[in-house]
């Protein structure tokens, strides 16, 4: 295997994604990871000097609107789905100490 | 003749014809839905109730002439990635398992228009990733062909509703071929439009640059029909595209004549099954014999779409996926101690394994020195791939071959090896990439019985094109069998 993951990449990717893996989870993460950028490497086959990244098919420009309202209130039905709600709003842990 | 032989437009029809009503209709499939789920768990949510009330209320704006369109009164399944309001919409997750949308999707909303009975919501392969609908957190749909395989994915109980005849016809989304895939292996039709031909809108996101919606349905007629219903130029999907081309049965044209259809040599190599091959290729012959020209050419760039997917999706997914934090909707952790570690035990325990894999792999190849490495490169190698069906269509209408490498694999085979079911995406995943109309129509079956699909991919906005000659061939095929009918 080429891409080897170590421990720090594999706490930097839990991180940034948000997860908390156990020990097991991450020795199996670090290794799909390292095979699957192993595969990716392939890409490294092709020239792509002077290539044009394509982010979107299409040659679309930015698609402007007025900044109206259109939506309506709908504060109870969107606060019925929260998993914890506190005078009409959404209720979080603490964030500050 | 059960109402359940018969393909929606002929179900609207015979409903306006007097001949049956919308409730007798959704009877009758609630009715088969009932005594076929234990088995084939097509569904995460179904409403018998609420089908039955939308079904009343559909057949008096039928009588008062109100709802007069091809697919009025007739029941639909809708994938669980498309909101329904009022209506659980999980996309086969724990992490949104009791999630209610206050709204509906743009193309959901589009069928109710016309008077779509919405029967309920179809499994999934979890957020939308996976090729079997083995990842789906509310167990695994089996294949109406043979209960011993899978349906296809990530679209798979959208696929194996239509064919087990417990919905008239299903939305399914489509990424790298999860309504292609799922239709092939269920021996159904499904068609992935062009990029931004269906709003998005109330989809919930994966690879917001690949995915379409687009109908999964018992022909091809069908097919054309429900595109025509559910394509619209909506201002609340911003890659949403304005066109006046969308009707799309006027292709439905028996004629083929001066259609050149193009056969890239290298979606028949070494990996593709044999049986698969010949049924391919026989129904390439079919196509020449009705009067379309037939050349061979080498498309290329074929090994490298995957890899450049596979980090373009996984990208997209890690960014779209960051809303789901245990605030707004869904699950949260019940023991969590502050913020980001409620966030961190939330999203752990609310994914799945395959979810997770693509969120670190798409963390890591945005992340800060490996962006232009991987991210990068891969949107310039997609560059590369549209250049190379760019050259393809300006020799050929159609391109022809198979959709996937083998017919339905076994429960259980496939995500023992992740990449190896990743490989089996190979003849799609271009296609979103490039952001390609194609569509899968049965073609024949392997020596086990299972149904072999044959694509067909068109240029940008030339979907009628694909559907001329998906009719044309359909045609010459003959009424495809059902496995209902088939195996008992």
């Amino acid at each position: 295997m080429a891409n080897i993951i170590n421990d720090e990449t594999i706490e930097y990717v839990g991180i940034l994604a948000k997860l908390e893996l156990s020990d097991e989870e991450k020795e199996q993460a670090k290794r799909d990871m390292g095979r699957m950028l192993d595969y990716i490497d392939k890409l490294g086959e092709l020239d792509t000097e002077g290539v044009e990244p394509m982010s979107h098919i299409f040659p679309m420009q930015n698609v402007f609107r007025e900044d109206g309202i259109t939506n309506t209130d709908t504060r109870g039905e969107l606060l019925a789905n929260a998993p914890e709600e506190k005078d009409g709003m959404f209720a979080v842990p603490r964030t500050f100490e | 003749m059960s109402l359940l032989d018969m393909t929606a437009v002929e179900l609207a029809a015979a409903i306006k014809e007097g001949k049956t009503t919308a409730v007798e209709a959704t009877r009758e499939v609630l009715a088969q839905i009932e005594a076929k789920e234990e088995l084939y768990n097509c569904y995460v949510t179904w409403d018998k109730d609420a089908a039955l009330a939308q079904a009343e209320a559909v057949q008096v704006g039928i009588e008062a002439g109100e709802l007069n369109g091809p697919l009025a009164g007739v029941p639909v399944a809708i994938k669980d990635n498309m909101c329904t309001k009022g209506m659980l919409t999980t996309c086969a997750s724990k992490i949104l398992g009791n999630f209610i949308p206050t709204f509906s999707a743009e193309a959901v909303l589009n069928l109710q228009r016309e008077g779509a009975i919405i029967l309920g919501k179809t499994n999934m392969d979890e957020f939308a990733m996976g090729s079997t609908t083995e990842t789906s957190a509310f167990g695994v749909t089996k294949n109406p062909w043979n209960p011993e395989c899978v349906p296809g994915g990530s679209s798979g109980g959208s696929a194996a509703a239509v064919a087990a005849e417990e919905c008239f016809y299903a939305l399914g989304s489509d990424t790298g071929g999860s309504i292609r895939q799922p239709a092939s292996f269920c021996g159904v039709v499904g068609m992935k439009p062009t990029y931004g031909t269906v709003s998005r809108y109330g989809l919930i996101a994966y690879g917001s640059s690949l995915d379409q919606i687009g109908p999964l349905a018992k022909d091809v007629t069908d097919c054309a029909t429900i595109l025509e219903v559910i394509s619209s130029h909506d201002t609340k999907d911003s890659t949403s595209v304005e066109r006046e081309d969308t009707d799309f049965t006027k292709a439905l044209v028996e004629d083929v004549k001066g259609i050149r259809i193009g056969i890239p040599n290298d979606y028949f190599n070494e990996g593709l099954d044999d049986e698969v091959k010949n049924a391919v290729l026989q129904a390439a012959k079919v196509l020449e014999e009705k009067g379309a020209t037939m050349g061979h050419f080498d498309l290329g760039l074929v090994d490298y779409a995957i890899p450049a997917y596979y980090t373009i999706a996984a990208a997209e997914a890690s960014s779209n996926l960051e809303r789901f934090d245990g605030i707004k909707y869904g699950y949260r952790t019940p023991d969590y101690a502050g913020l980001h570690n409620m966030y961190k035990k939330t999203r752990s325990e609310g994914f799945g394994e395959e979810v997770k894999r693509r969120i670190m792999l798409g963390s890591f190849v945005l992340s800060s020195g490996y962006y232009d490495a991987y991210y990068l490169k891969a949107l310039k190698v997609k560059t590369l791939i549209k250049k190379a069906f760019d050259e393809a269509f300006a020799k050929y209408d159609v391109i022809l071959g198979p959709v996937a490498p083998t017919t339905a694999p076994k429960l259980g085979e496939s995500l023992v090896d992740p990449l190896q079911m990743y490989l089996g995406d190979i003849y799609t995943i271009a296609v979103n990439l490039a952001g390609l109309p194609g569509i899968s129509i049965p073609c024949g079956r392997d020596s086990k019985g299972l149904p072999i699909g044959l694509q067909l991919i068109g240029d940008c906005f030339q979907e009628k094109k694909l559907i001329q000659s998906a009719y044309t061939y359909e045609k010459a095929r003959g009424k495809f069998p059902t496995p209902a009918k088939e195996v008992r």
